[in-house]
């Protein structure tokens, strides 16, 4: 028979043992929630396959000349060191123009090529490369993404200054506000804040201004002589529209992982 | 004869270290075991010396140095964007060469069940790294939680000391099971789940990226080990020490012990973060005049500063004979 000593070693070990998988138990519970929510950088993989895939380094939030890019917190339970991009706050604006994210994982969670035996949903897949209209005039004016992010929707068309007849004077946001991106105007390069850049609108267009991808939002007269932003198929989702749109809160938003046609 | 890679590898996967029998020792070691007693000049004069003798700092200052510039060097690489070490500790570029931590790369492609061509390369690279530089001396030398617990651990000592708390030791099997349950954990749910849970990675990122709420869990991890059991999760639990184990058992890079030097005082088993892998010191245990000192040795060197004999080196196996 054991020592008393060493019995109760034994029994702190199990204790220790089923604490840590407690622990892991616990940290399971926000992951869910926390997945269906989050915008992932572009050329992820499908949500499940991208949290086993990431390995939770940040190399690709290095790399964003924009920092776009923000690793998730233990909030989001396994999705921890996770990256996501909040668009309001700053959006992915391809002013890497070779996605650089993409580039930058060591692990395949964001990739050019997805493995053959990897699920691609329907609606993800883009009809035709994306052209990036900061490149048009390059020999090769195309991303190299075959999937979207997810889809641009107008989801608050009450709040559209468009859809009021309102035009946009200064700059697209609030004081404070320190997203960047690129105007090829100013600097193909340089990305400035999108605040010293105002703009002069006499019908609000920003989020088709702004909008990095050819042919992916336009705006069209409603029955009653307004203008409304229409999302079209080449839509990525990278979420420009949404950091640019004036009014708070966001009358666009990106739908995370949200197929072509959106339902 | 004694085999000494197993029992480094029994003592890694945490049973207890075997005593040799007296047919397994070196007959050379045998004489020095019974003829030890009878110099007793010598002895007298060492117990002199002795109270003179300033522990040393030596190794422990150049290996803090290490790991804060390691540190230093992720961080200032994204800060300053002088892009030098790129990423944090779980994956990285080193001027552009991919390195990924072993406990990492394994999480990932147990979760993922694809190993791309950069995973391999990454994981090939560190691997040879650490057979060169001797496996847990990732731990030691590298992972900020380890100079974090370091210095907590005097806490703990102090109020040790003062019969405040306690030490409560754990099985040291428990990494063994940890081990395959989060490799078990990974392939079953398809998440990493231990870099939830990890502190190495937690603290990396956020020295890095920014703090944030997973420096609760490695708070409440220093605390547990302050007021209930020291250094438990280097000791205990951490799957990570058990990987760069297995790869510090092929290395040459090693603690040395010389028998006939030590006094036996027990100095070193008292620093030491894995004391079994001195088991070799006590008295009478040591098979051999010279030993190398196991795969579960952090090759941290406090044993190294503290012996009064010099009686542990740091040695390169191999490369020793030829010098």
């Amino acid at each position: 028979m054991a020592k008393p000593s060493e019995r109760r070693r034994f029994l702190r070990t199990g204790l220790g043992l089923a604490a840590l998988l407690g622990a892991s138990g616990i940290a399971w519970l926000p992951t869910p929630a926390a997945s269906t929510h989050r915008l992932r950088p572009p050329g992820a993989l499908e949500e499940q396959d991208f949290l086993s895939a990431c390995i939770k380094c940040g190399q690709c939030v290095q790399v964003c000349p924009v920092a776009a890019l923000k690793l998730a917190d233990l909030g989001d339970g396994y999705g921890i060191g996770a990256p996501y991009i909040d668009a309001r706050a700053q959006a992915c604006d391809f002013s890497c123009d070779a996605v650089q994210c993409i580039l930058a994982c060591p692990t395949g969670a964001l990739t050019y090529h997805k493995p053959m035996d990897l699920p691609v949903r329907t609606g993800m897949p883009v009809a035709a490369p994306p052209v990036l209209l900061a490149k048009k005039q390059d020999p090769e004016p195309t991303l190299n993404l075959k999937e979207r992010m997810g889809v641009a929707v107008l989801i608050r068309p009450e709040l559209c200054l468009a859809r009021q007849g309102k035009g946009h004077q200064g700059p697209a946001r609030g004081a404070g506000f320190s997203g960047r991106m690129r105007f090829m105007a100013v600097d193909r390069w340089k990305p400035i804040p999108l605040n010293e850049h105002p703009f002069d609108v006499a019908i609000c267009d920003l989020c088709v201004r702004t909008c990095p991808i050819e042919g992916a939002i336009r705006l069209i007269p409603l029955a009653d002589g307004k203008m409304t932003p229409e999302v079209l198929e080449p839509c990525l989702g990278c979420g420009v529209c949404e950091m640019a749109c004036p009014t708070e809160p966001a009358a666009i938003e990106i739908k995370p992982r949200q197929g072509w046609p959106h339902a | 004869m004694h085999n000494r890679f197993s029992e480094s590898w029994r003592q890694l996967l945490g049973l207890k270290p075997r005593k040799p029998e007296a047919e397994q020792q070196k007959t050379e070691a045998q004489v020095i075991h019974r003829t030890k007693r009878e110099d007793k000049a010598r002895i007298e004069a060492f117990k002199a010396h002795r109270a003179d003798i300033v522990r040393a700092t030596r190794w422990r200052n150049r290996r803090w140095a290490v790991l804060i510039v390691t540190n230093l060097l992720f961080v200032l690489s994204f800060w300053l964007d002088i892009q030098m070490l790129e990423g944090s500790l779980t994956a990285s570029r080193f001027l552009g060469f991919h390195m990924i931590d072993l406990n990492a790369a394994l999480q990932v492609a147990l979760a993922h069940k694809h190993i791309p061509i950069n995973l391999i390369i990454g994981t090939v690279t560190i691997f040879l790294f650490w057979v060169l530089l001797g496996g847990r001396a990732f731990c030691s030398w590298v992972c900020p939680y380890h100079l974090l617990a370091e210095w907590t651990e005097r806490l703990h000592l102090y109020l040790a000391e003062r019969k405040i708390v306690s030490d409560h030791a754990f099985h040291r099997g428990l990494r063994s099971v940890l081990w395959l349950l989060f490799a078990a954990l990974a392939l079953i749910s398809g998440y990493t789940v231990f870099e939830t849970l990890s502190p190495t990675g937690i603290l990396s990122r956020a020295l890095i990226y920014g703090p944030g709420l997973g420096l609760a869990w490695v708070l409440l991890l220093l605390l547990f080990e302050i007021a209930y059991s020291r250094r438990a999760w280097c000791r205990y639990f951490c799957p990570i020490g058990l990987t760069y184990g297995a790869v510090g058992s092929l290395s040459p890079l090693q603690i040395g012990y010389h028998l006939d030097s030590c006094f036996h005082e027990g100095d070193c088993r008292k620093v030491c973060l894995v004391p079994h892998v001195l088991d070799c010191v006590i008295k009478g245990r040591a098979s051999d005049t010279h030993i190398n000192i196991g795969a579960d040795c952090t090759r941290c060197g406090l044993c190294v500063d503290t012996c009064p004999t010099g009686s542990l080196r740091f040695e390169v196996r191999g490369l020793q004979n030829l010098l």
